[in-house]
């Protein structure tokens, strides 16, 4: 097409659709009625008097007003200048604009923008625009639509919701909705019912509720302000008297008394210097020599000098703090709610505190549960290489690290996290049982009976494996990711919420000791285990091969510590130190546990994981100093039970 | 006679296993006392009591003429105390010479701060070399202990004993692993020993025993089963039962 | 009898019952003389101020050593906390010295001020300079005595030593031995060095003491002299310290140690308190490697938690085992011999070695091939470098002092049971 005929085709095109443009357009539409018996409101676009035009249309309730609505906050609305009709239009080329039907939003065509105006309804109007809009939402058809519409109330409510949700609750029929727009009615009547016995009976109905969303609803309503009089005022009994220096600070207390202007500002240091810096003259300051204001009493005094002289503030020393802070009383008064309301919120929220403290301690056993049962993992290995063997293993955390990175190397070539798990579980034990065997043919075979050139030795081993896995794997952590289904946690209310990843850990745990238990006290293995151990010349003798058991024991101990690395880096990073952060705790979990019994292991994790939460709890900022005092806990410990927990007696003890 | 330690009543059970029952034994000063049983019979337990090593779940056990308990001492104080104890194996140190053995022995303040200041006098050094005469050991002086025969640790252990001058000595087995003339010098010494002190040698061998020719008590599940002298405890029908199985 | 009198016990002049004293002196005195003479303070400039600083550091190195074998060779307590106690002796003089630095710099920005400060302005600059990194201002409490030399030097002894009297009282009298000794040492070691890596610690954290190499007013001194003179400071405290620990382990005191080594059970028998003694040994030891830790930290100029971590601990074990423990002068050798040896190799100044398919970087396998190492020194030569010393001096000195090593006792050990 040459230019010349596409400028022909769009000036018949522009003839064609200008013709029919305002004659199209039809005026009894309900719609259009409506807009236009409140279009005096509507076009003068005032905050004050717009309300009834925008309830109007609400009202109707109809799509149409809806759309309405939608366009004429998005400010698409315009109007007719000399009919007065209500269009929606979108500009267009040229100057015009596309003009749409306010009914059913049919396109009429394009007509010049001059004889259009548009309606720019301001950010208040826009607010109260989308009020009314949320009821069309929340009787939207689209069960959906009506959800998001719930969601946004929940997160952001305004007083004119309730309204609009109390309208819909009659006609909502998907039954989960209904229930949430029941609760979110009763919360938001809380918040913004007129009626105070109507706030308080929604509080009461809530009794034994310990949402967040309802601390969010009832934490404003208990508000207070700081409010100050003088001491020979009488106090309305509805106050609650705050003592300085108890649970108000001397500092803010009369901060409050300065900002009333019921007393001077206190002349902090800083002020003092400057005001004295200020008046300097020559090497004197108020007649007193520089030099010798090196102290904060002759500073005082040279600035009181300048008081006299009227060249400074007077000098509020602590005594005029103190005299002034003993003429008033301070006390709180509810600012977020009538006094009722306030008051029964008040009760409510401690009912809600009691209940929470409560949910918190499960949380916390919990939390220790979880963490004693990392530790039983960790240390598990060493109840049988330690405890059961008697073999130091100071690369045992480095067997442990070894089993993380074979899950993490095997995920890198099975992308399917459920699969690579089951995967890694079994390759993990397959090197450290071999690595176990390895290092007990190689190194603590020849060492038996010399347990502190074991502990060194391996040492050694654990040093080395250590550097191996940096030079290899380099020193950033590496991911080791849980399967899809064993994201996201069990709720059981809004406190007490468990993760699967801790959950599938403990059940391992309990796996782990039941595996343990089997294979010590119902197989062959374990009869020959627990017969080497005891007397190796005997059970020599009796045609056990020892060499064959302790190495077969040492790798069993150290498979264990593999499969612990493949749970333990899901839970933690994979990097070539993990096996250091487990070590010590792990060996005093056997120690604290009492050597040689797995009973003992199992009490001993549970006393250091709920132990170093407990810690924790009490200073929650400070983890390490949560370990630094289980740790020291666990050195007094062994002062009383020095054989742990489940201490063996007799000759069996001193072996 | 007046007794030298005296144990009253005493128990000791392990897991529920009584290794002592109601065990009631006194030595006087200057006795010398046998003790013999089957396996099992408590006999080394009996000496672990005594030393300290065991605490009683029951019972007294009275030292010296102040009437002391023994079982509130540690056994570095019992030790002190003077009451010596040899093992069943010989246990020396090795590692040093038999000179610096039998100084490490000899009756001085044990206390660190004082080690630290000791300085062997001539008379110190004198009683060492006497010491090594007496087991048999002068001319090893100088080696280290770990290079001596079995025979010769077990002496130059009971030169330790002998260097302790303890007010008893508990002995266990002391000719154990011994050839026929060890076992001659062995008993020589502890004969010699016991005529300035109290000594209770645990042993096996009767013929040993005999030898001592001194008064035996027979220990059976962890109770005195018959007391006396030897001919008179192997008359016994209770013990031949015990020895000799029903 | 005369033939008794001949056999006694002679009573010999400490040099002829330590002779290794006497040459170990000798040789730390031509090194240290050697070594000014080299250097760039003093001498004619071969050896450089920073490699200066390594010899110094490495002799403090070899005096916490000693101490490590003289309750570990010795005493038979594998102490895995003295490098703890090292690195509380580094912070106690860090504290004075980062203090009394910062404490100038203060005061010499003050006195611009147009008014002279108070004593609080002062403590309030100091404080916020030190402790802005963690977010305080305030001088926690334990920095109550940092502003005097004498008292921070005092605390240089007394902070480990108390530590090591309290934690060893507590250990030795619940009678915890061998391995599971080591292991609450361990324990100990982690706590405190967790306990540093906290912010509110009053020791910033992680951060840990910087700067520590400016002593505080000789900032016109050059570092290549103040090098020197830390030099000849470790020098002079390791050659006192070899001294000590030889006059100490070669009387009737070293003899009851060794025997409490060997055979603890037994010495109890012979009347000697053996908790008394580990005591002793274990608090006089954490003593000297507190004051090393002094001597060291101001010349490696910066100290934080990491450096007392159990790692530092399993090295300081390492050393005396390649050297040679049992021996003063094993436990020298070794942390001599490694610690240089492993500045060597971690500094990149080893060669690589180039296989074709992959070259062998030292930084980053120095690490394996010292743990393999280890294991090879504990598993083939257990008396360590040490020992070959002995194969050749042996036959001079038949009736030495702890010449060898019995089999290594344990809590776990088969002939307990047998009693």
């Amino acid at each position: 097409m040459t230019p010349v005929i596409r400028r022909l085709a769009a000036c018949l095109l522009f003839c064609l659709s200008c013709a029919p443009a305002a004659s199209a357009q039809e005026r009894n539409t309900p719609i259009q009625l409506l807009l236009q018996e409140h279009g005096a409101q509507i076009k003068k676009s005032s905050r004050k008097s717009i309300g009834p035009a925008i309830d109007a249309l609400a009202a109707s309730g109809s799509e149409d007003a809806r759309r309405v609505l939608e366009r004429w906050q998005a400010k698409d609305m315009w109007f007719d200048k000399e009919s007065g009709l209500f269009v929606f239009a979108q500009k267009a080329d040229g100057g015009d604009l596309r003009l749409f039907d306010v009914a059913g939003a049919a396109e009429i065509g394009l007509a010049p923008k001059a004889d259009f105006k548009q309606l720019k309804p301001n950010s208040g109007i826009r607010g109260m625009i989308a009020a009314a809009l949320v009821q069309f939402q929340l009787n939207a058809p689209d069960p959906e639509t009506r959800a998001t519409a719930l969601t946004a109330i929940e997160r952001d409510a305004e007083p004119s919701h309730l309204t609009a949700l109390r309208a819909s609750l009659g006609k909502e029929t998907e039954p989960a909705l209904k229930t949430r727009k029941e609760r979110l009615e009763r919360l938001l009547t809380i918040r913004f019912a007129e009626d105070e016995a109507e706030r308080i009976a929604a509080i009461k109905d809530f009794s034994g509720d310990l949402g967040v969303d309802l601390r969010a609803a009832l934490t404003p309503l208990v508000a207070t302000r700081l409010a100050v009089a003088p001491r020979t005022e009488t106090l309305s009994p509805d106050v609650r008297i705050v003592t300085v220096g108890d649970t108000l600070a001397r500092a803010q207390a009369y901060d409050l008394l300065v900002e009333k202007e019921l007393a001077p500002p206190r002349t902090d240091p800083d002020s003092l210097r400057e005001t004295l810096i200020a008046n300097i003259e020559g090497h004197k300051i108020a007649g007193v020599r520089i030099a010798t204001l090196n102290t904060d009493t002759a500073r005082a005094r040279a600035y009181e000098s300048l008081a006299i002289q009227g060249l400074a503030q007077p000098l509020v020393t602590e005594e005029d703090v103190t005299e002034a802070l003993q003429r008033f009383a301070f006390f709180e008064v509810f600012v977020g709610a009538p006094l009722p309301v306030a008051r029964a919120a008040e009760v409510a929220l401690q009912d809600i505190e009691a209940k929470l403290a409560l949910s918190q301690t499960v949380d916390l056993a919990l939390d220790g549960l979880s963490l004693a049962s990392i530790y039983f993992l960790a240390a598990i290995g060493l109840a049988i290489t330690f405890g059961v063997m008697g073999v130091i293993n100071m690369a045992h955390g480095e067997f442990i690290m070894m089993g993380a990175y074979t899950g993490y190397v095997v995920q890198l070539f099975v992308p399917d996290y459920t699969l690579s798990i089951l995967l890694a579980i079994p390759l993990a034990f397959a090197v450290t049982f071999g690595a176990g065997v390895a290092m007990e043919r190689l190194v603590i075979r020849w060492l038996y009976h010399r347990p502190l050139e074991t502990l060194l030795a391996t040492f050694g081993v654990s040093i080395a494996l250590q550097q191996l896995a940096k030079n290899i794997f380099g020193t950033q952590a590496r991911p080791l990711t849980a399967p899809g289904w064993l994201d996201g946690s069990l709720v059981i209310n809004d406190v007490i919420a468990i993760s699967y990843i801790r959950i599938a850990i403990f059940v391992l745990a309990l796996i782990f000791l039941a595996v343990f238990l089997f294979v010590m006290n119902r197989t062959r293995l374990g009869l020959e285990v627990r017969a080497v151990t005891q007397n190796p010349r005997m059970a020599s003798s009796m045609g056990i091969n020892p060499d064959r058991i302790n190495m077969l024991t040492f790798g069993f101990g150290s498979g264990i510590a593999g499969i612990a690395g493949v749970a333990i880096g899901l839970y933690a990073k994979v990097t070539s130190e993990m096996g250091s952060d487990y070590i010590v705790q792990s060996f005093m979990t056997v120690v604290v546990g009492g050597v040689g019994n797995i009973w003992g292991t199992l009490l001993g994790a549970t006393l250091v994981g709920t132990l170093q939460k407990g810690i924790e709890w009490l200073n929650p900022s400070n983890t390490l100093a949560a370990q630094t005092y289980m740790i020291l806990f666990i050195i007094l410990f062994i002062q009383f039970r020095p054989r742990g927990i489940i201490a063996l007696k007799g000759r069996a003890a001193e072996a | 006679m007046s007794s030298l330690l005296e144990v009253s009543g005493v128990s000791v059970s392990f897991d529920g296993f009584k290794a002592i029952n109601n065990l009631t034994f006194q030595i006087a000063e200057s006795e010398m006392r046998a003790v013999i049983g089957p396996n099992g019979a408590g006999k080394t337990t009996f000496m672990d009591i005594i030393t300290g090593k065991t605490r009683p779940d029951s019972g007294q056990v009275i030292w010296g003429e102040k009437s002391q308990s023994l079982l509130s001492l540690t056994e570095s104080q019992i030790a002190q105390a003077g009451i010596g104890r040899k093992f069943q194996r010989p246990t020396v140190f090795e590692d040093q010479s038999v000179a610096d053995n039998l100084m490490l022995a000899l009756k001085k303040a044990r206390g660190p701060l004082a080690v630290l200041r000791f300085r062997p006098s001539r008379a110190d050094r004198t009683k060492v070399a006497d010491l090594a005469e007496q087991i048999g050991l002068a001319a090893a002086l100088h080696r280290k202990s770990g290079e001596l025969s079995h025979g010769q640790k077990q002496w130059l252990e009971i030169g330790m004993l002998l260097a302790q001058e303890p007010r008893l000595l508990l002995v266990d087995e002391p000719a154990a692993g011994m050839t026929p003339a060890e076992r001659e010098h062995t008993t020589e010494l502890l004969v010699e020993a016991a005529k300035s002190r109290a000594v209770v040698v645990v042993e096996h061998d009767m013929d040993f025993v005999r030898r001592l020719g001194c008064k035996v008590t027979v220990l059976h599940e962890g109770s005195v089963l018959a007391e006396g002298s030897l001919d008179h405890v192997t008359g016994d029908e209770k013990v031949i039962e015990v020895y000799l199985g029903r | 009898m005369t033939d008794v009198l001949t056999a006694h016990p002679r009573r010999r002049p400490f040099v002829a019952r330590y002779p290794s004293a006497v040459v170990f002196l000798a040789i730390l005195a031509l090194f240290t003389l050697g070594v000014t003479i080299l250097a760039e303070g003093f001498g004619i400039g071969v050896i450089s101020t920073s490699f200066v600083k390594t010899l110094g550091k490495t002799l403090c190195l070899c005096l916490v050593a000693l101490a490590m074998d003289l309750v570990w060779g010795y005493c038979g307590i594998l102490s895995l906390g003295h490098m703890a106690f090292f690195g509380i002796g580094g912070y106690a003089i860090g504290m004075w010295l980062m203090y009394a630095r910062t404490e100038i710099i203060v005061r010499e920005s003050l006195a611009a001020a147009p008014l002279p400060p108070t004593p609080q302005e002062i403590s309030d600059g100091i404080a916020g300079q030190i402790f802005g990194v963690v977010g305080a201002s305030e001088f926690p409490p334990i920095w109550a005595l940092a502003h005097s030399l004498p008292l921070q030097l005092l605390a240089v002894v007394l902070v480990p030593g108390l530590i090591a009297l309290v934690f060893g009282w507590l250990a030795f009298r619940s009678r915890v031995t061998g391995v599971y000794l080591s292991i609450l040492t361990q324990a100990m070691t982690l706590a405190l060095s967790l306990y540093l890596f906290q912010n509110d610690s009053g020791l910033r954290g992680n951060n840990g003491l910087s700067g520590l190499q400016n002593l505080p007013g000789l900032s016109q001194v050059p570092q290549s002299t103040i090098s020197i003179i830390f030099l000849w400071a470790s020098a002079l405290a390791l050659g006192l310290g070899y001294l000590l620990c030889a006059w100490v382990v070669s009387g009737q005191f070293g003899s009851v140690i060794r025997a409490i080594r060997d055979d603890e059970a037994r010495v109890r028998f012979l009347g000697y308190s053996v908790e008394a003694y580990k005591l002793f040994i274990f608090t006089f030891t954490a003593v000297i490697a507190g004051i090393a830790g002094a001597l060291y930290y101001p010349q490696a100029g910066i100290i934080n938690p990491a450096e007392i971590a159990p790692i530092a601990s399993i090295y300081l074990a390492v050393w005396v085992a390649i050297g040679g423990r049992g021996k003063l002068y094993g436990a020298v050798i070794g942390a001599a011999f490694v610690s240089l040896l492993s500045t060597w190799f971690t500094g990149g100044q080893a060669p690589d070695i180039n296989l074709g398919f992959y070259t062998i970087q030292w930084v980053d396998w120095w690490t394996i091939l010292l743990g393999l190492s280890f294991v090879a020194v504990t598993l083939f030569a257990p008396r360590g470098i040490g020992g070959l010393i002995d194969l050749i001096t042996e036959r001079r000195h038949p009736d030495r002092h702890g010449a060898d090593l019995g089999p290594d006792p344990g809590a776990l050990q088969e002939k307990e049971a047998d009693r």
